[in-house]
C-alpha cells in the first residue's frame, strides 16, 4: 500500500523525490527541504567534525527552539499580574499534568543556553572566525549574546517570588547609578534625574519592582525579545553560509 | 562543609557547576589542539578539505547531537525541580541577594567599583569591546583553526577575560559570597552576623603618600583630588606613552593610531580592574587597610 501511495500525485508533491542513495538525491534531499536548506549541499569534512566547532552554536539554537515550544505552552497556565502569577505557577507545579516537566524544562534548558553561547562565543574566538569575512558575523553574535542574557533574566522574575524579585531588583538597581541618566549616577542629579524619571523608572514602570515591572518583563520576555532574537538569528545563520560556510584554514593542504 | 555542599546542590547553581567543568575540558580541548596545530606547523583542519555531503554526513551528527541534548534535559527536567520559593515580598530582603548567576561576575565587581563602573560603564565596554573585537584584531593569521603560537597576545587576552574575569568571578560570586557579601571559603559557615571589620582607606591616604581625602570639615582635600587624578590619568597615559615608543614599528603602521587608541584603552581598562581588585587584596594580606577609592571627586569616585 505504501508502495501505491508514492506512486500518487498527493506523495509525489509533498516529496518530490525518491529516497534512492544517489549523489543527485542526497542534494536534493537538502535542497528541497525548507528546514534543512540552510545548510549548503556540501561541506568541508572539518565542518562536521564535532571537535572543531564544539556544536555549540547548533545545540544553543536547539536550546532556543526547546525554549520556544515550552515557552508557548508555559504561557497557557500564567498570567503575568501579581496577583496571579504566584498562584498559577503553583498550580503549574501541583496540578498541571506534566506541568513541572515543562517548567523544568523550560528554566533548566535557558541556563543552558547562556552556558552554550558562552561555550560558543568561545570556541569562535579560539578558531579565530571572527577574522575576515566574518567580522560582521561576529557582532551579530555579540547581540545575540546580549539578547540571551536579556531573555533569560527577564524570564527569572515571572515566577513571581522571593528568589524572582529580588534577583532582578539587585539586577535593576545598577540602573539607578547610570551616568547621566539615573538618580544615584555621576552628573544624573545635576540633569534633574530622580527616581521617578530616570532610566530605571522606565525599566520597571515604577520606582521598585512592582506589578507594572511584571507586565513590562513578561511582554518583553514573551514577544519582544525573541522576536528580535529570532531575527537576528535568521540574519547570523544567512552571513555564516554567505560568509563562505564555516571557517577553515585558507591554506591549502601542507604535504 | 554540609552548607558549602548545601550550596553547591542547590538547583539553579547546577549550571554553575556545569559552567566550572565545561569551560575547564573546553579550555584544555582547544590547547591540546592548538599545540598540535603549532607543532606541527600546519592545521589538522587542512587535511580534512574535501568536501563531503551534508546529507548524511553533517545531518546525521545534527541528529545525534539533538538526541543527546534532549536526552540530558528530559532527565534533568524529571530529576531536579526548578525552584519556586515564598511569594514575593517586599517587605522581607534575603541576605545574600544574589543577581542571576550569569550577572555575578559583575556583581561582584561592585565590591571594587562603585555601581556606576561595575553596573553601567563595564557592561557596555563588554558589549562594545567585543563588538571591535574583529576590526581591532588585524593579525591575519589563525583564521579557521586552532593556534596560540600565531596569535598569542589575543589568545591570552581574551582568555583572561573569559576564564579568569568572567566565569572565576561568577564561581566566586555563587559558592564564596555568603551574607552581606562577605566572603567565605567552601566549608565556612555562612553567619549572617558575620560583620567584617574593614576600614578602607582612599589610596591616597596610604603609605607613602599620606594625603586625606577629607579636610577636617568635611570637605574634599584638592591635593587628594589632584593626587587621584594624576593617578588615573597616568595609568592611562601608559597607552600613549607605549604609542610614542613603538610607533615607527611596522606593526603600530599597519595598525594605525586608531586603532590602537581602541586597543589600549579597553585593554588597560581591563588592567584596571586587575589592578584595583590587588590594591584591595595585598593590603588586606599585609594586614594593613586595603583601598576603598584611587580618585574622589564631588561627581563619582573611581
Ligand atoms: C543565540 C545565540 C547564537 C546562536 C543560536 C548561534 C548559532 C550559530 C551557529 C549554528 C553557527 C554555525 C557554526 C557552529 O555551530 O559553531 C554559528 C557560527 C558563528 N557564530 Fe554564532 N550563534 C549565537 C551566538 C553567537 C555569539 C555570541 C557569537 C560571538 C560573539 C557568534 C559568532 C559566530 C561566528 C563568527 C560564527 C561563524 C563561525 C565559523 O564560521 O567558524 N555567535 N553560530
Amino acid at each position: 500500500m505504501l508502495e501505491a501511495f508514492k506512486k500518487t500525485e498527493v506523495y509525489k508533491s509533498i516529496f518530490r523525490h525518491s529516497y534512492q542513495d544517489t549523489q543527485r538525491n542526497r542534494a536534493l534531499q537538502i535542497v528541497d527541504n525548507v528546514f534543512l536548506h540552510l545548510h549548503p549541499v556540501r561541506v568541508p569534512r572539518h565542518a562536521t567534525n564535532i571537535g572543531y566547532t564544539w556544536g555549540m552554536g547548533g545545540i544553543t539554537f536547539l536550546l532556543f527552539l526547546v525554549l520556544t515550544i515550552t515557552g508557548i505552552i508555559l504561557m497557557f497556565y500564567y498570567r503575568p499580574t501579581a496577583q496571579y502569577a504566584y498562584e498559577d505557577m503553583k498550580y503549574l507545579m501541583n496540578d498541571v499534568p506534566f506541568g513541572p516537566l515543562i517548567r523544568n524544562m523550560h528554566r533548566w534548558a535557558a541556563h543552558a543556553m547562556v552556558l552554550t553561547v558562552m561555550l560558543h562565543m568561545f570556541r569562535v574566538f579560539l578558531t579565530g572566525s571572527y577574522k575576515p569575512p566574518r567580522q560582521f558575523n561576529w557582532v551579530v553574535g555579540v547581540i545575540l549574546l546580549v539578547l540571551t542574557l536579556l531573555l533569560s533574566f527577564s524570564g527569572y522574575l515571572l515566577p513571581w517570588d522571593q528568589l524572582a524579585i529580588w534577583a532582578v531588583t539587585v539586577g535593576t538597581n545598577m540602573a539607578r547609578a547610570t551616568p547621566l541618566l539615573g538618580h544615584e549616577g555621576p552628573f544624573g542629579p545635576e540633569l534633574g534625574m530622580m527616581p521617578d524619571n530616570d532610566v530605571r523608572f522606565v525599566l520597571l514602570g515604577g520606582t521598585e519592582v512592582g506589578p507594572p515591572t511584571l507586565l513590562r518583563f513578561y511582554v518583553g520576555h514573551c514577544i519582544f525579545l525573541p522576536i528580535i532574537a529570532a531575527i537576528f538569528m535568521a540574519v547570523h545563520f544567512w552571513r555564516v553560509r554567505k560568509d563562505g560556510g564555516i571557517s577553515g584554514p585558507e591554506t591549502p593542504k601542507k604535504t | 562543609m554540609q552548607q558549602f555542599f548545601e550550596i553547591l546542590t542547590k538547583p539553579d547553581n547546577l549550571p554553575i557547576v556545569f559552567l566550572l567543568f565545561s569551560v575547564i575540558f573546553f579550555t584544555w580541548f582547544a590547547w591540546t589542539k592548538a599545540k598540535k596545530n603549532d607543532a606541527q606547523g600546519y592545521p589538522v583542519e587542512a587535511t580534512l578539505d574535501d568536501k563531503v555531503q551534508v546529507w548524511p554526513y553533517l545531518v546525521r551528527v545534527e541528529f545525534l547531537a539533538t538526541i543527546a541534548v534532549m536526552a540530558v534535559l528530559v532527565i534533568w527536567s524529571i530529576t531536579l525541580d526548578a525552584p519556586l520559593e515564598e511569594p514575593a515580598n517586599r517587605a522581607l530582603t534575603p541576605n545574600p541577594s544574589k543577581a542571576p548567576w550569569y550577572f555575578l561576575g559583575l556583581q561582584e565587581m561592585l565590591v571594587y567599583f562603585d555601581p556606576w563602573i561595575a553596573g553601567v560603564v563595564l557592561p557596555s565596554l563588554i558589549i562594545v569591546g567585543l563588538m571591535a573585537i574583529p576590526y581591532i584584531d588585524i593579525n591575519p593569521k589563525g583564521n579557521g583553526y586552532y593556534t596560540f603560537k600565531e596569535r598569542k597576545f589575543a589568545v591570552l587576552v581574551f582568555s583572561f577575560g573569559f576564564l579568569i574575569l568572567w566565569c572565576l568571578l561568577i564561581f566566586i560570586g555563587t559558592f564564596l559570597r555568603g551574607p552581606g557579601w562577605n566572603f567565605f571559603m567552601p566549608g565556612e559557615k555562612w553567619d549572617p552576623h558575620f560583620v567584617a571589620v574593614l576600614t578602607n582607606v582612599d589610596f591616597s591616604e596610604m603609605w607613602p603618600f599620606n594625603i586625606a581625602t577629607r579636610m577636617p570639615d568635611g570637605s574634599l582635600n584638592p591635593a587628594a583630588f589632584i593626587f587621584g587624578a594624576v593617578c588615573v590619568f597616568g595609568f592611562y597615559s601608559l597607552g600613549p606613552l607605549y604609542w610614542l615608543r613603538k610607533r615607527n614599528t611596522d606593526f603600530m603602521k599597519k595598525l594605525g593610531l586608531v586603532r590602537y587608541a581602541i586597543v589600549s584603552f579597553l585593554f588597560l581598562t581591563m588592567m584596571g580592574l586587575l589592578v584595583k581588585i590587588l590594591l584591595r587584596l595585598i593590603p588586606t594580606f599585609l594586614g594593613m587597610n586595603p583601598v576603598k577609592y584611587v580618585w574622589v571627586t564631588p561627581w563619582f569616585n573611581v
